[in-house]
């Protein structure tokens, strides 16, 4: 059956009331998209005349500033003739992000500035400081590194190495045909099996996952979206057989819908069944995992797409509105599964913007749960997050550089407050990190962590005129940004205008062109250029493919299909009511029904989302 | 009478949904002055070369970050080939190992842009490589 799709055709990009999605329901499960006539692709023959789109909220700095007789004094006797004499490098300093950076901080920007208000102190509101009373003082975060790639058994051993050399949790990569909902034998995953991260089809293939790692003990994050409920059945699974107690087992499911849409694009149903598959397992959470985080709200996609600050810090945090709001409408108590969310940041090079990125965050998030939702639980507003540095930011040319950029955006992600944090290899821009590569992204959150001192005090960076300035002005334009979508109708109804997706796309090519006219310098691209000797990298072949068809032609063979018929119908009747399925989706996994067969189903009954091509 | 615009078809094939590099690259070659086809995400081979025939585009540009380029590049260029389309100039930009360059400009594709590519460059190649054909 063809999808339905909204023909979107213009020759600018200008911003247009069009709905931004199609709905489609297939009847089969080859879900991609049929086109003779290519309906919805971008068809552009015109200059983008720049930014067409009304402007992005102001990032202007300290407007209204007054500075003192000895400010004025200062300029006017000291500066002004060092000026004449040697003018400085260039008009105007900004951000990475394009934010207008001041020559100086004084108290003068800071006039309305509370500190008891603003500031307050760490583990108390507004959280500027911290969530934690004593920070790293008494707990370092948890060191994490994303890691997957080939079959379960290939990371399985990557998992034990990193746990040997002091990582203190996991954080699992799956490659895409599992982030899409396909198995590792489905036409679409050819070449792309155990490429990006892991390949898992079944809880056999968890089973392999987590052998002899013991789940009552290590906390794992998953990096999984559309598929998300299914996979955290097949973890729990592997926990209940293992006989960790699920009420004490702990971990992140990303399970972050909405910035796949936005951002990373790796989505299957529409919205609407998405989310509700979303609010499921907060449901099941609450009851059965206490200790789970149920969602990790990203941003970290949203700025590797392109996305400055202001906008990775305003999206996701309306992200996690709209969860809040959702959950609130099946009837969810706030502050029963609020606690149970968690964040996730990306850490880029401008060290200052990022720091006061989190700063900002943590005073928006209190804010809202306490004056949007009435929240009485100060567990449900302090925000807690994990830090990725900027895969964007590395770079291919001498990658060993890469080592340094991630040290620094580390650094910052540390006295910004994280409460986890992934360093990435220095071999990323080429292909998934060796794990000589990936030792010494662990050993720099090492060095960070146990040599440079910045743990042994809470927050050091406060008080700073420069810092608390730029928070303010980070958190003020990401509530211009949240009041936009506010009056949209929400971050569904934003998404379905592509709002959020155009801001970030003008965004990216703003910067691409400033990196392209070396407005913006990077280091041994686009100056201090150099030859060099190709880096040792991680290959992985088709026998990864080969392997797991294999294993997915045994489990077929093995397992009862009776069962499995039943189950699978099971599903697809309770996704035609309204009650929650995270008990049917357990059901199918404990029976070996494959991650394809169980996304089937829900296609059947929830269609795909296709979106509309912007550029 | 006005100058022939170059037709351009930009692809992001495979599973993968990064596309912040296909949708720069779009908007640079119109900036550019060429005709710009952008499909969208999670193209096929198939459909790929499909469109390159009806849009009867000069050049396709691949979008390829997942490591699949060595399952994608040799079947689209065979389907090329079997359509006729084996003048059209294929480009890929992505993250591509280099020990697979060599083997992927043997299956026919013309140039490999690696991350830190200029987009200035990308026109440029473009112009250079239609203007001989």
């Amino acid at each position: 059956m063809l999808a339905l799709r909204v023909v979107f055709r213009t020759k600018s990009t200008a911003l247009l009331p069009l709905p931004g999605l199609s709905h489609s329901i297939n009847l089969g499960y080859v879900a991609i998209r049929f086109f003779e006539s290519l309906p919805g692709a971008m068809r552009m023959s015109e200059p983008s005349k720049g930014t067409t789109q009304a402007a992005p909220p102001t990032e202007t700095s300290s407007l209204d500033r007054a500075p003192s007789a000895k400010e004025q004094a200062w300029e006017k006797n000291t500066l002004r003739p060092t000026l004449e004499k040697s003018p400085e490098r260039q008009p105007e300093f900004t951000t990475l992000s394009g934010h207008a950076i001041r020559r100086l901080y004084t108290r003068a920007d800071l006039t309305n500035w509370d500190p008891d208000r603003d500031l307050g102190f760490p583990g108390e509101p507004p959280y500027t400081r911290g969530i934690h009373s004593a920070m790293h003082r008494s707990r370092l975060w948890t060191m994490r590194q994303f890691a997957g790639f080939g079959t379960a058994e290939d990371t399985n051993q990557r998992f034990r190495y990193l746990l040997a050399r002091g990582q203190t949790g996991l954080s699992t990569a799956f490659d895409l045909p599992t982030l899409m909902g396909y198995d590792s034998d489905h036409p679409l995953s050819e070449g792309e099996v155990g490429k990006c991260g892991v390949a898992i089809s079944s809880l056999a293939d968890m089973e392999v996952l987590f052998d002899k790692i013991p789940l009552a003990n290590v906390t794992t994050s998953m990096t999984i979206n559309s598929p998300a409920a299914i996979i955290w059945a097949m973890y729990l699974a592997v926990a209940e057989k293992q006989g960790a107690d699920w009420k004490k087992i702990s971990g992140t499911l990303q399970n972050d819908i909405l910035k796949e849409y936005i951002a990373q694009k790796e989505y299957i149903y529409p919205p609407e069944p998405s989310m509700r598959l979303v609010i499921d397992t907060f449901e099941f959470g609450v009851k059965n995992t206490p200790k789970f985080n149920t969602i990790s709200i990203s941003g970290y996609h949203i700025r590797e797409a392109g996305s400055t600050a202001i906008q990775e810090l305003a999206f996701t945090l309306r992200d996690g509105m709209e969860y809040v709001e959702w959950g609130m409408r099946r009837g969810l108590d706030v502050d029963q599964f609020v606690p149970q969310l968690s964040f996730f940041f990306n850490a880029h090079n401008d060290f200052f913007e990022e720091i006061a990125k989190y700063r900002a965050a943590r005073r928006i998030w209190h804010k809202a749960m306490v004056e949007r939702y009435k929240s009485k639980n100060p567990r449900s507003w302090a925000l807690r997050f994990h830090t990725q540095t900027a895969g964007c930011s590395l770079t291919a040319q001498q990658p060993y550089n890469n080592v340094v950029r991630t040290a620094i955006q580390a650094l910052a992600a540390a006295l910004g407050g994280t409460q986890s944090l992934h360093t990435n290899s220095l071999d990323e821009a080429w292909a998934l990190p060796t794990e000589f590569a990936a030792t010494i992204a662990l050993r720099t959150q090492q060095i960070i962590a146990h040599e440079t001192g910045v743990t042994n005090t809470v927050d050091p960076l406060g008080g700073s005129y420069f810092v608390e300035t730029l928070t303010n002005e980070v958190e003020r334009g990401a509530w211009e940004y949240i009041a936009r979508i506010d009056a949209m109708g929400g971050m569904v109804a934003a998404i379905e205008r592509s709002y959020p997706q155009r801001e970030i796309a003008e965004a990216s090519y703003r910067y691409q062109m400033a990196v392209d006219k070396k407005e913006k310098i990077i280091v041994g691209v686009n100056d201090f250029v150099a030859d060099e000797k190709p880096l040792d990298i991680l290959q992985i072949d088709e026998t990864v493919a080969h392997r797991q068809a294999a294993r997915l032609k045994k489990l077929r063979a093995d397992r009862s299909q009776g069962e499995i018929d039943r189950r699978l119908h099971a599903l697809r009747d309770a996704a035609q009511g309204k009650g929650n399925l995270m008990p049917f989706i357990y059901d199918a996994v404990k029976s070996y029904a494959t991650l394809g067969e169980i996304c089937d189903a829900l296609r059947d009954v929830f269609g795909i989302y296709e979106e509309v091509a912007i550029t | 009478m006005p100058e022939k615009k170059i037709r351009v078809l930009i692809a992001k094939p495979g599973l993968d949904g990064h596309d912040r590099g296909a949708k720069i690259i779009a908007r640079a070659l119109r900036d550019a002055g060429m005709e710009v086809i952008y499909t969208g995400l999670r193209q096929t081979p198939e459909m790929i070369a499909s469109a390159a025939v009806q849009e009867d585009v000069d050049v396709i540009g691949l979008s390829i970050l997942s490591g699949a380029h060595n399952t994608i590049c040799p079947q689209l260029m065979k389907l090329l080939h079997d359509k006729g389309m084996s003048d059209v100039t294929v480009l890929v930009g992505g993250i591509i190992p280099e020990a697979d360059i060599p083997a992927l400009k043997q299956s026919g594709i013309a140039e490999i842009f690696l991350p830190g590519t200029s987009t200035q460059d990308i026109v440029d190649f473009i112009h250079k490589r239609v203007a001989l054909s």
